[in-house]
């Protein structure tokens, strides 16, 4: 791939510094049949989610006894992507996705509050401009919360990577394609737990565990923005 | 069966005797597949795959034009397990293959830029196939070490104008480094590699690391239900890169 310079005096092409979040708004119950929903925006990028359940799981084969499981559908629209039009429907990037957010959410859910019963947790991203995956569950979380899910913590979740020589969080699109690293992370914030964890270029072990420190600090803000949001909504009116 | 392997765990000790870093019995076979251009298949104890490799001519992508293509593909056939069905790929046989693509790709282990025939139009395509004959556990580590043997024994068939000529082999596919995946497991504080099909059970998660030869880190993919502490992921990388320079020895070997 060609060489495009993403980083010019210290800055980033939209103006950020390289620990710097995107602008970011967080709602949550954006769609009143579900049991609990949020829409989350990291700059450019929107996602809803939807979560029904629990709710009880047929065919009965796939109940487990002694835990709930969860269900997870992440899903780009087509008018989401620039350029030419994403078909619909989930493709392997989707159905890999789908999985390793529901990974990256199980460990925050007390499955065996509801055995034999499903979580349905599904997530469209509506724009796309780089960390989908991130914001999506970002979203789910809020989304589970909202649905009165019992949850052990939130999930806070952000992309980080390498851009030129420069270890940044919250990639766009255009830096994530012109990226010398990218890893997508996720984790329960006041546990310091990782739930999701994927990367792809070249690291050496230094810059790795440097860009997991910057995810943890990044996460931190982000759970903040979820705290708030939530105890806004449901503050007990006086 | 779960209960045992778990119990012994925490004793110490492995259901099949093995210490907690000790693969089981490897064994490589080479170009076995006649009709592939390069293949391999490797037994990880019982668990058995095969990785093939033919080689096609294709179109490159917009944003590399002058580049070759790599597609892997892995299928979990019905042979390999009571719990594979026939059918579409379901989401664990595109996620194998999408880490084992991940790990060759960003290692830049194949010279893509090697395979061009004319800019923009024409480039040769990289087809690794992974098929999963016996799953006794441990599948991407195994599939990621055929797919990368297979491609070190991958013979170049002739192009002429828009045909393949499988009668005349020009020589190797350039392989410029050797990416290897080591998936370390993690049971209460305990972490294992190569875990058997019984092991994986009771693993609550698991993270799958993709090192190079110079120790540099290509791909990362945790999985399973349950987290992982920042401590314990260091652990699990320093045993991926110590663990992965005993699978490359494998590959330089003879082929």
């Amino acid at each position: 791939m060609e060489e495009k310079k993403l980083i010019l005096n210290g800055k980033r092409l939209d103006g950020r510094n390289p620990d710097e979040l995107r602008n970011i708004e967080m709602k949550v119950d954006v769609v009143s049949r579900a049991d609990g929903s949020a829409e989350v925006r990291f700059g450019n990028t929107i996602a809803i989610a939807s979560v029904y359940g629990p709710r009880s799981l047929f065919p009965k084969h796939l109940q487990e006894p002694e835990i709930g499981i969860i269900r997870c559908r992440y899903n780009m629209a087509p008018f989401s992507v620039k350029g030419e039009r994403k078909s619909p429907g989930p493709d392997r990037r989707s159905i890999e996705i789908s999985k390793v957010t529901r990974n990256a959410l199980e460990p925050a859910i007390f499955l065996e509050d509801f055995p034999r019963a499903v979580i349905d947790i599904f997530i469209e991203i509506i724009q796309a401009d780089g960390s989908t995956r991130v914001t999506g569950i970002n979203a789910a979380s809020l989304a589970l919360a909202a649905a009165g899910v019992p949850m052990r913590d939130l999930v806070a979740a952000c992309s980080v990577g390498k851009i030129d020589d420069t270890l940044v969080v919250d990639l766009t699109g255009e830096e994530d394609n012109y990226s010398k690293a990218d890893i997508a992370f996720a984790m329960l914030p006041s546990k310091n737990e990782v739930t999701l964890l994927q990367m792809d270029g070249i690291l050496t072990k230094d810059e790795l565990f440097q860009l997991f420190d910057l995810a943890k600090k990044s996460c931190q803000k982000i759970y903040e923005i979820q705290k708030k949001v939530l105890r806004e909504k449901y503050k007990v009116s006086e | 069966m779960k209960e045992y392997a778990l119990e012994l765990i925490e004793k110490g000790k492995r259901i099949d005797g093995r210490a907690f870093d000790q693969f089981r019995k490897i064994e490589i076979v080479r170009n076995a597949i006649k009709s592939a251009d390069g293949s391999a298949r490797v037994k990880f104890g019982e668990t058995e795959v095969i990785a093939g490799v033919k080689i096609g001519i294709g179109t490159p992508f917009p944003d590399t034009p002058d580049q070759g293509i790599l597609i892997v593909n892995s299928e979990f056939s019905p042979i390999a397990s009571p719990e594979f069905e026939a059918g579409p790929p379901g989401e664990d046989a595109i996620e194998l293959a999408r880490v084992v693509d991940r790990g060759i790709r960003e290692s830049k282990a194949i010279e893509l830029e090697k395979l061009c025939i004319t800019p923009g139009e024409k480039v040769l395509s990289v087809f690794i196939d992974i098929h999963i004959i016996n799953h006794h556990g441990n599948l991407l580590d195994a599939a990621a070490l055929a797919s990368i043997i297979a491609l070190l024994n991958t013979k170049m068939p002739k192009v002429e104008g828009d045909k393949i000529n499988r009668e005349e082999y020009v020589g190797n596919l350039p392989i410029a480094h050797l990416p290897i995946n080591i998936s370390v497991g993690k049971v209460g504080n305990f972490l294992i590699i190569d875990p058997t099909f019984e092991e994986e059970k009771i693993l609550e998660s698991k993270l799958c690391i993709a090192v190079r030869e110079d120790d540099k880190i290509c791909a990362l993919q945790k999985q399973g239900s349950r987290q992982i502490k920042f401590d314990e992921l260091e652990k699990m990388i320093d045993l991926a890169i110590e663990k992965s320079k005993e699978l490359r020895r494998l590959c330089q070997q003879e082929h």
